[in-house]
């Protein structure tokens, strides 16, 4: 029985391999996720442009849009001179800021009075815009702390200490990389678990499975482990990558890493088997991985948090074993997760994986009845 | 003269309704364009979002003072902060480690003396209380997003607490240069506002590409292609009557999400309707020329369905500036995103929800959208000859 599902594994690789669309599947779109989304799939905001409108025609203003024009933040300002161009260049998204001095600022504040200046924003990118908001207050309270040391007059400093452990440049390449070796290691796996029983059902052979000596629970170990170790390999080429092409950091334990991995990847061929036996065509499957990975991507914190959702469908993620690997493969590359910690992550994971292969087992037997 | 054109008008009408009984009777079609649409805006809607509110920190005390209290409140019943308030920073670094907290903020032992010595004019020499404000922060680097706005809004809330309590103390003149703060177009900083116009260019880039290039190409796997070329209907009087019917079902399904966006996540919709219109129907034009171009170059549903998701799924989600922010990439993606339509649309749909008819940029995204149509009808119209190979 053994040297059968051992044989019945060597053939899904051999089919895997000799098609030609598995192969191309196997090896271009992970490739190709993995330099775009890292690249692009950036929430960083970098080459700001902002406008400043100074009407007023005192030193202090003038120290203040200087201020502005060197900070490292902004490397575009735009000068405007009049109020009506603030609508047109924040409405045509020339900027994403515009910094509008009014002409009493130098008299007020030399009359150690409180000077108002306005900063509008461009909602329609509100992320950027709350960030570039973040990087024009520190300029605004450097300036505030040192005009009370000019003026004699010291006001309690608004600067606080601030660090980042773990990414202390915020470099947002860390935060995403570590991601995709969880999301590509799990498409992989989902595609070839989804499309094998697929492909056999489309091109005729499954029937000839079925009359083999094979059990039914035999065929399923049989297309089950493929799926596992190719989704494995798959994780440790991108894992490969990170490392040295990104250069990301590796602080943690790798055979925690693995341990994960393998029951993360349990878990989702659990899923993979179940929609192979559901689907008809391989296109279908291929439709029904597309649904479920969109879904499962968007409601694992990869992109936004979690934290962000309303509370029901943050409920609705603890069934979601990307959710847990996002946090283990991040935790484990950044923060030198300690296996205490980790096993807190792992064990949700190990409850999905049991319980999706259980239905997946339960599923597949009533499809060959 | 006149007859012949309304037999040609007679064909495509035939041939339009045939499209439709197709799409109707395939279950995998009703399935991209219906189901899809829907889940997808319930799912950016709730799933994506990017407004930071009840961020959860760790808050460590040290000072027992009054004063020091005074701040735990403000943070406490800030809406910004969801705290969790312990005496010993262990416990709270394992949780930044789990990712439970995002940040730990310390307000240390010298915070009352600090606040005395500034109320007092006391020059702050004292090297335990460097000048800079007596808050420690630290925040998750490893997810640079939300650090940024751990960082942003303690900033925040201590730039605040000063100005409060200068204004309570009837502070001599707290002089200063302050800030006033606008949104345009979105006062409420509400991320679902921007996220859901863009996302009606993804939803259309499904229909328009996945959808056209599967349907289209298993008429060639399945030799139905080749039956329709038998009868006296020419490639081009084919090729429309698909285009009428998947228009349709794309103009229907943008229409379906500016309603559930408008009416049940209650987005703003300040341009013209008409604008809308144009808009869309440039952009869906665009998409349905790369799904007819990629199944009349694959003429298999596997491949097409897999190029359809590279070409045109996976760059209308990420290369549009839907979500992520095209300035922020490197230039070479930048390059290629202004080849991508779903970039043009992804503005306009934002602009002409949330800030109006801009005309300016209206016109430019619709002058871009145009010449990709333009080339990609002109491939289309050149590789349209009846041909089997």
């Amino acid at each position: 029985m053994k040297k059968g599902i051992y044989s019945l594994i060597i053939k899904e690789f051999l089919a895997v391999w000799q098609d030609k669309k598995s192969r191309i599947i196997l090896i271009l779109p992970p490739l190709i996720q993995l330099f775009i989304f890292a690249f692009a799939a950036t929430l960083d905001v970098k080459n700001i442009s902002i406008g400043i409108l100074n009407l007023d025609s005192g030193k202090q203003s003038f120290e203040l849009c200087q201020r502005f024009q060197w900070s490292p933040y902004f490397p575009h300002v735009r000068y405007l001179r009049g109020v009506e161009e603030i609508k047109d260049v924040i409405d045509n998204q020339k900027v994403i800021m515009v910094l509008f001095i009014n002409e009493e600022f130098s008299r007020k504040l030399l009359a150690y009075k409180k000077a108002d200046v306005e900063m509008i924003f461009d909602g329609r990118k509100s992320n950027s815009a709350q960030i570039v908001q973040g990087y024009a207050m520190q300029v605004i309270q450097n300036y505030n702390d040192e005009l009370g040391q000019i003026m004699h007059f010291p006001v309690p400093s608004s600067i606080n200490i601030q660090r980042s452990w773990f990414n202390p440049n915020l470099i947002y390449l860390w935060f995403n990389v570590p991601g995709l070796v969880a999301i590509l290691t799990m498409f992989s796996t989902i595609i070839i678990t989804a499309l094998s029983v697929a492909r056999e059902r489309e091109l005729g052979t499954f029937e000839q499975l079925l009359v083999s000596p094979l059990k039914p629970i035999d065929i399923l170990i049989g297309k089950s482990i493929p799926g596992i170790i190719i989704g494995m390999i798959e994780g440790s080429i991108i894992l490969i990558a990170a490392i040295t092409a990104f250069q990301i950091p590796f602080t943690g334990s790798l055979l925690l890493l693995y341990f994960s991995m393998l029951i993360f990847v349990c878990s989702i061929v659990g899923v993979g088997i179940c929609l192979s036996a559901i689907c008809k065509t391989q296109q279908q499957a291929l439709l029904a991985v597309f649904v479920f990975m969109s879904n499962a991507v968007i409601l694992s914190g990869f992109g936004t948090p979690i934290d962000n959702m309303p509370q029901w469908l943050q409920n609705v993620t603890l069934a979601n074993p990307l959710r847990y690997m996002l946090v283990i493969v991040r935790s484990i590359f950044l923060k030198d997760m300690p296996i205490h910690l980790a096993l807190m992550q792992i064990y949700p994971m190990i409850i999905i994986a049991i319980f999706n292969l259980a239905i997946s087992t339960v599923v597949f037997r009533r499809r060959l009845e | 003269m006149f007859e012949k054109y309304t037999v040609k008008i007679r064909k495509i009408k035939a041939l339009t309704i045939k499209e439709f009984f197709q799409i109707i009777r395939d279950s995998s079609s009703i399935l991209i364009a219906v189901i899809f649409p829907i889940m997808l805006i319930f799912i950016y809607a709730y799933g994506v979002s990017l407004d930071f509110k009840h961020l959860k920190v760790g808050l460590v005390v040290q000072d027992d003072n009054p004063d020091a209290q005074s701040f735990v409140l403000s943070l406490r019943d800030s809406e910004f902060f969801n705290v969790d308030i312990r005496r010993d920073k262990k416990e709270l670094i394992d949780k930044l480690t789990c990712g439970d907290i995002h940040g730990i903020i310390t307000l240390p032992f010298y915070f009352t003396r600090f606040k005395t010595a500034w109320a007092n004019n006391i020059p702050l020499s004292n090297p335990e209380c460097v000048n800079l404000a007596p808050l420690y922060v630290v925040a998750d680097g490893s997810d640079p997003n939300t650090a940024h706005f751990v960082l942003n809004y303690v900033q925040g809330a201590w730039a605040n607490y000063l100005l409060q309590q200068a204004i309570s103390n009837k502070d001599r003149g707290f002089f200063h240069v302050n800030v006033q703060q606008r949104f345009w177009f979105n006062e409420e900083i509400n991320s679902r506002y921007f996220l859901l116009p863009g996302s009606i260019a993804i939803i259309m880039t499904l229909i328009g590409t996945l959808l056209t290039s599967l349907v289209i190409s298993r008429e060639w796997e399945r030799g139905t292609f080749e039956a329709l070329m038998a009868t006296p209907v020419t490639m081009r009087e084919i090729y429309i009557s698909k285009f009428i019917a998947y228009f349709i079902m794309g103009m229907g399904s943008m229409v379906l999400c500016v309603i559930l966006s408008v009416f049940v996540f209650g987005v703003p919709f300040k341009g013209s309707i008409l604008a809308l219109f144009i808009i869309s129907a440039l952009f869906l034009l665009t998409a349905l020329g790369t799904g007819l171009l990629i199944s009349s170059a694959a003429r298999n549903q596997f491949l097409s369905s897999q190029i359809a998701i590279i070409v045109g799924f996976l760059p209308a989600f990420m290369l549009s500036g839907f979500i992520f922010e095209i300035s922020s990439m490197p230039e070479t993606i930048q390059w290629i995103s202004e080849l991508i339509p779903a970039r043009y649309m992804v503005t306009s749909m934002q602009t002409l929800f949330l800030a109006g008819n801009v005309w300016k940029l209206l016109i430019i995204n619709a002058a871009f959208l145009s010449t990709m149509i333009l080339v990609l009808f002109l491939i289309i119209f050149m590789k349209t000859k009846k041909r089997l190979d």
